[in-house]
């Protein structure tokens, strides 16, 4: 896998995803100040969210059992997944218990991380994708790049071109996205009704009455939780909030801060199975994948009290301008940065904690008041505590500590570089040799004629 | 040992012997304490902002009011309690979702609604009916009364608080079905019905 410098260099190219992504984050980001700014409690709604995370996270046994209970109680089917293959295993003989071969999704960051549509692929089910973005994102082979908007690297006249080849060949269409969303309305429609079997993600599950809650704008969540005869929903173990009222709070900070409306057009809520309402059956997977051992680091869990909201994408300098490809994960941007590395291993995405300027703006606007970059900087500890014994840069520090805790060491290295024979006193823009990657965006300090010890002994 | 027991004995050793854990802070507008006067008018305005529309009447004036807001020749389709009062279809036996897709409008009642955020709440009863009406259907008219609209969203979760222990289904709509899926712009009319119209009644 490449790292994140060399995958922002690729998309740094590319000047039509910057323009997307800049005219696309720019304005939900005036949006979403003006509904925050209409509440004269969100401070301390973030207040409780964070504590109610917290809590929740603290007490996450004990929330998940009850949650459990309350969801067989009403007539649901619980299973745990300890990572994606298990959980993906789960859904697949699911689909194939019923005898399906189209499985209708609803857009979800669980199942994008456990790779469903391409395990359900593989045992021959196909997955179709129902939300808007999602929908574009699968029809035109790529990744999504967004955690509210997945296809927001794709402006309205590549959908136009993308939807007149796939799902609207031979329909006139134009590029007014009221026309695009028409034309997924019409393909979708058939399919929703002869759906047999859906598949969720969670925004929220509560602990104490069982339910399940699902965000969203469009109406294909809805159609996907009431049509199929069998609904599955995929819920990662940090998605539990302990209370029925704790959804008061949440259903505040998530819409502001995601769409920056003052509610989303539909929140679905449901219980188990209600007879002659909806599915007849329901599964829901709890699902770990590497969230126990985020859980485990006493600085970075609170990367999962996230609400994947994505304020934090449309707020970042970095994010703005590379796009989520570079993050090489469903997760971009700030929270990505902090997220993945926990969730998949520091081995396996050591450079997402440098994607940051640290500037700060993403905990300012996190509604669960995530202090990303503090555990960007814990992270980036760890992962250097990790490097430090073969890297070059750790070899220099350990030498240059070594040379400052001896004064008479410090004292024979000065002389040396303003005799110019160390290789940092030539006052050169850039050093060849090793250390040309630490001088090329360093600017060489220069080295006076006296320096102060030696003033101080001639005064 | 289960793959449940795994999981669990994971998120015991992650936490360690005694996790702190906070009182949650509660200082935000909780229920009853947000300001209700006015709570009608700020309900019908925000719901127009999403672009639906709100039209008031009297209890006399519905029925009148319901059959002016569709075509002459549109096919109806109402909750139970709404069709029973209102003299329209009903939806008992349930219709068949492609029964549903027939019907043009459907009408609802709802279980509550919240001024601030200009939503109505649904929850799967003869008022509202099963959620498959209120959804498949490509117009929805739904009947508010004014004594249903609460003032905040936490005022609509302790409202809500029987209806979630006895397992009802809710949902919650805030205008009609939308996406900002394209470049950030707000479209309205996906796959949810596409023109919501309330019939506030005072």
């Amino acid at each position: 896998m490449k790292g994140f410098p060399e995958q922002a260099r690729v998309e740094l190219q590319n000047p039509q995803l910057r323009r997307n992504l800049g005219v696309a984050t720019s304005a939900i980001q005036a949006k979403r100040e003006r509904a925050v700014a209409e509440l004269d409690d969100w401070e301390r709604l973030r207040e409780a969210g964070a504590a109610i995370k917290t809590r929740a996270l603290a007490d996450l046994p004990r929330q998940l059992e009850r949650l459990e209970a309350a969801v067989v109680a009403a007539g649901g089917i619980v299973h745990w997944a300890r990572d994606a293959a298990e959980a993906c295993a789960h859904v697949t003989r699911i689909a194939r218990d019923h005898q399906v071969d189209e499985v209708l999704k609803v857009k979800s960051m669980a199942t994008d991380e456990i790779g469903l549509n391409d395990a359900l692929g593989a045992a021959g089910v196909e997955a179709i994708e129902t939300d808007l973005a999602e929908l574009i994102v699968q029809l035109a082979g790529d990744t999504p790049s967004h955690i509210l908007v997945p296809a927001i690297h794709r402006n309205r006249e590549e959908i136009r071109r993308l939807f007149a080849r796939t799902i609207a060949s031979g329909e006139s269409l134009t590029s007014e996205p009221a026309d695009l969303a028409a034309a997924a309305r019409r393909h979708l429609r058939a399919r929703f009704l002869r759906a047999r079997m859906a598949v969720s993600g969670a925004n929220f599950g509560v602990a104490e009455t069982g339910t399940v809650v699902v965000v969203e704008s469009e109406g294909n969540g809805r159609m996907c939780v009431t049509l199929p005869d069998v609904l599955v929903t995929v819920m990662g173990i940090e998605k539990v909030l302990p209370d029925w009222r704790d959804l008061e709070v949440m259903l505040q900070l998530l819409p502001r801060s995601s769409t920056a409306e003052r509610m989303n057009p539909y929140t679905s809520l449901w219980t188990g199975v209600r007879e002659k309402d909806g599915p007849r059956e329901f599964h829901l997977i709890l699902l770990d994948n590497g969230r126990t051992d985020t859980l485990a680091d006493e600085v970075g869990r609170q990367a999962l009290r996230c609400i994947r909201c994505s304020a934090c994408l449309n707020v970042c300098p970095v994010y703005t301008r590379t796009g989520g490809h570079a993050y090489d994960s469903v997760y971009p941007g700030p929270i990505g940065a902090i997220l993945t590395p926990q969730l998949r291993g520091l081995r396996a995405a050591p450079t997402l904690p440098w994607a940051s300027s640290l500037c700060g703006a993403c905990y300012d606007v996190c509604p669960v008041k995530i202090d990303i970059p503090s555990v960007l900087i814990h992270l980036r500890g760890r992962v250097a505590r990790e490097r430090a014994r073969t890297d070059p840069e750790s070899a220099a520090m350990r030498l240059i500590g070594r040379v400052f805790a001896d004064r008479r060491r410090y004292e024979r290295a000065q002389r040396l570089l303003r005799l110019g024979r160390g290789p940092l006193g030539r006052g050169a823009a850039t050093v060849p040799g090793p250390l040309r990657a630490w001088t090329t965006s360093r600017e060489q300090p220069h080295i006076p004629a006296q320096n102060f010890r030696e003033w101080w002994l001639a005064r | 040992m289960s793959a449940r027991d795994i999981v669990l004995e994971r998120v015991r050793a992650a936490l360690g012997p005694d996790p702190a854990t906070p009182e949650v802070p509660r200082h935000y507008r909780r229920a009853g304490e947000a300001d209700a006067r006015g709570s009608v008018v700020r309900f019908a305005d925000r719901v127009e902002e999403y672009r639906a529309s709100v039209h008031t009447c009297t209890e006399g004036e519905l029925g009148s009011l319901v059959r002016r807001l569709a075509a002459d020749d549109a096919v109806f389709v109402a909750a139970p309690a709404i069709a029973a009062a209102l003299g329209l279809p009903g939806d008992e036996p349930p219709l068949s979702d492609p029964e549903l897709d027939a019907a043009d409008v459907v009408v609802t009642g709802c279980a509550c609604a919240i001024a601030t955020t200009g939503t109505i709440v649904l929850d799967g009863g003869p008022e509202s009916g099963r959620r498959a009406i209120s959804l498949i259907p490509d117009h929805h008219i739904c009947v508010v009364r004014a004594e249903q609209v609460l003032a905040d969203v936490p005022d609509a979760i302790a409202a809500l608080r029987d209806a979630a222990d006895e397992g009802r289904p809710l949902t919650f709509v805030s205008g009609p079905s939308a996406t900002s899926d394209i470049e950030l712009e707000r479209v309205e009319g996906v796959h949810g019905p596409r023109r919501l119209d309330v019939a506030l009644v005072r």
